[in-house]
């Protein structure tokens, strides 16, 4: 049997000879290049878009008045980042000097949007995943919940505002509630179908071992679903970030649909596209924290991009 | 060849009796996968089930893993009925069926977990599982970091540690080359005879079961009815070249191939009146 084995071995075996790491790495010098090229592509890529907007100003085409070009509402930036001093606004008798810096209350106004956006993200994927799991392994559940939550999961967030208002008042709540209701809706359905894609191989594997109701779903379908559901989570972020503007302009105090609004009302084209550039590159650093946790937990899921790339 | 309502021997490893399974009964889809199948396993005997593809062959070995219910008929196995899966009965599936996030001995050892067995006790079991298979050195490794005759050794070694009694196999060798295949054949023969389990194997490859099996189980097809069964007494490993076995590849040829032209004529009617 020994000899056999060890013959089984040698056919199919050759990929575990010797002591090659047990995860193929790239030389630091490649991960390095590899990095440097996405880095510079993407300022190129900026850069591109950048520079037709500057040569229409120059020719003049784009009014800077309505259009002004990214020199102007980044170049100010002193300038715009005063507008973000709303912090204290608001407040009678407080004298409009006696805020935080600047810069402090640009980095308030970022950090409360974007913790709007995280909180609203965690709730929602919590409630969410519980729920969708809930009404696959729960029938009578499904019965009663499923009908009124596809019923609801088509109407826009915008409807929901009013009853964000009517519920929470204004603050931080009811913006937190709309981030929520935004992505609710899609993660129970999404986390219903990826419970129904699951290889049912691996269920059957389970069943046979004499894993219960309960055991298949915490062992094999959670980890199973956990690569879909994260890729959701990720596509909705963005429509987090939309929604959580809306939420913002009806009142939370601060945040950076409250400065578009200011922006809106003041008529001020700069301070509007400062805050468009601002949301964009928060979406991409959101973007980028959740991919690296995505890495993190879900070390077994393999990097497919490469096919595509070699087409 | 009804069922007659006697209780099969005790010491059949698989009894069926009449057994007959229609899927979606009762609705516009329902179609007839097995009818009235009677068969016996002895106890650490290898039996293939050979048959054109559709045939219900996997159907049956599914029921007999317990993890669908017959349509009529019974299944018997060491004198118990068979109602639902038990580990005594491990199945191996032709593709992949490995837990992608866990490691080779934690999915090897993923039944005794559900058992509550400690960490310590899982570690000898899949040591060992994994010696069987001769793959000890991929004991910490991911399943996609082996290669597809490694991951099927795993799969295997998974059924090992749960001691089962009889090996479930559905085309387990099919998405293999051919050469990893005739290794993993004999691989088969060697954990089978050091097992002493009972192994079914669903196979549409008449080589593959003249060189495994102690019987060859032929299927009509569909729905899938015992044809006949025809034994092979020789030595393993086998010769494929000798003369007996090319006897025995002609018949089973000539067997399978009236099934697989009424198999075919039967599509070709179904794809012209839809």
């Amino acid at each position: 049997m020994a000899s056999l084995a060890t013959a089984v071995d040698l056919k199919d075996g050759n990929k575990m000879r010797g002591d090659t790491p047990a995860i193929p790495t790239h030389p630091v010098g490649e991960r390095l290049r590899s990095w440097l090229s996405r880095v510079g592509w993407t300022i190129v890529s900026i850069g591109m878009f950048s520079g037709i907007w500057e040569v229409l100003w120059l020719v003049g085409i784009a009014d800077p008045k309505l259009l002004p070009p990214p020199h102007v509402f980044v170049g100010n930036f002193v300038d715009q980042v005063k507008f973000f001093n709303t912090a204290t606004r608001w407040s009678i008798g407080v004298n409009p000097e006696s805020g935080p810096t600047p810069i402090e209350a640009l980095m308030i106004t970022i950090g409360a949007t974007a913790g709007r956006v995280f909180a609203g993200l965690l709730i929602a994927s919590a409630l969410g995943i519980t729920v969708g799991v809930l009404i696959r392994y729960i029938h009578v559940f499904e019965k009663l919940t499923l009908p009124t939550i596809t019923l609801l999961s088509p109407v826009s967030p915008i409807a929901w505002l009013p009853v964000a208002i009517f519920l929470f008042g204004i603050g931080n709540a009811p913006a937190i509630f709309m981030v929520v209701i935004a992505l609710f809706f899609h993660m129970v359905l999404a986390t219903i179908s990826q419970i129904d894609g699951v290889n049912r191989n691996l269920i059957n594997v389970a069943r046979t071992v004499g894993a219960t109701k309960g055991q298949i779903y915490r062992l094999v379908i959670i980890p199973a679903i956990l690569p879909g559901l994260l890729m959701v989570l990720r596509l909705n972020m963005f429509g987090a970030w939309m929604v959580v503007l809306v939420a913002e302009t009806t009142g939370v105090g601060f945040g950076l649909g409250q400065v578009i609004m200011l922006a809106r009302n003041t008529f001020n084209p700069s301070l509007v596209f400062f805050c468009i550039a601002l949301i964009g590159v928060l979406g991409f650093v959101s973007d980028w924290i959740l991919r690296i946790v995505q890495k993190r937990i879900l070390y077994w899921v393999p990097e497919t991009a490469g096919v595509l790339r070699g087409l | 060849m009804a069922y007659d309502g006697k209780s099969p021997p005790p010491g059949n490893a698989v009894s069926c009796r009449g057994v007959s399974k229609i899927w979606s009964a009762g609705t516009v889809r329902a179609h007839e996968a097995l009818r009235e199948i009677d068969l016996d396993i002895g106890p650490g005997e290898f039996v293939a089930l050979l048959g054109p593809s559709g045939c219900g062959k996997s159907t049956l070995l599914y029921l007999i893993a317990g993890l669908e219910a017959v349509t009529a008929g019974e299944l018997w196995s060491f004198g118990q009925r068979l109602l639902a899966p038990s580990p005594e009965r491990s199945l191996i599936f032709q593709e992949t069926s490995l837990f992608p996030w866990l490691t080779v001995w934690q999915n090897v050892s993923f039944g005794l977990a559900i058992r509550g067995t400690p960490v310590e006790q899982r570690r000898a079991v899949a040591k060992e599982a994994l010696q069987r298979v001769g793959l000890s050195a991929a004991f910490d490794k991911r399943p996609d970091e082996l290669s597809g005759g490694m991951r099927q050794r795993v799969a295997v070694a998974r059924a090992l540690a749960m001691q089962p009694k009889v090996l479930l196999m559905d085309e387990p060798f099919a998405a293999l080359d051919v050469q990893t295949r005739q290794r993993m054949q004999d691989f088969l023969i060697d954990v089978w005879r050091s097992s002493g389990a009972s192994v079914l194997f669903v196979t549409h490859h008449i080589d593959e079961a003249v060189a495994l099996s102690d019987r060859v189980v032929v299927f009509t097809a569909r729905p899938g009815r015992i044809k006949t069964i025809v034994p092979i007494d020789m030595d393993r490993p086998r010769n494929l070249f000798s003369t007996e076995c090319e006897k025995l590849r002609m018949e089973l040829t000539a067997h399978l191939k009236d099934e697989v032209e009424r198999a075919f004529a039967e599509q070709e009617a179904f794809a012209v009146t839809p």
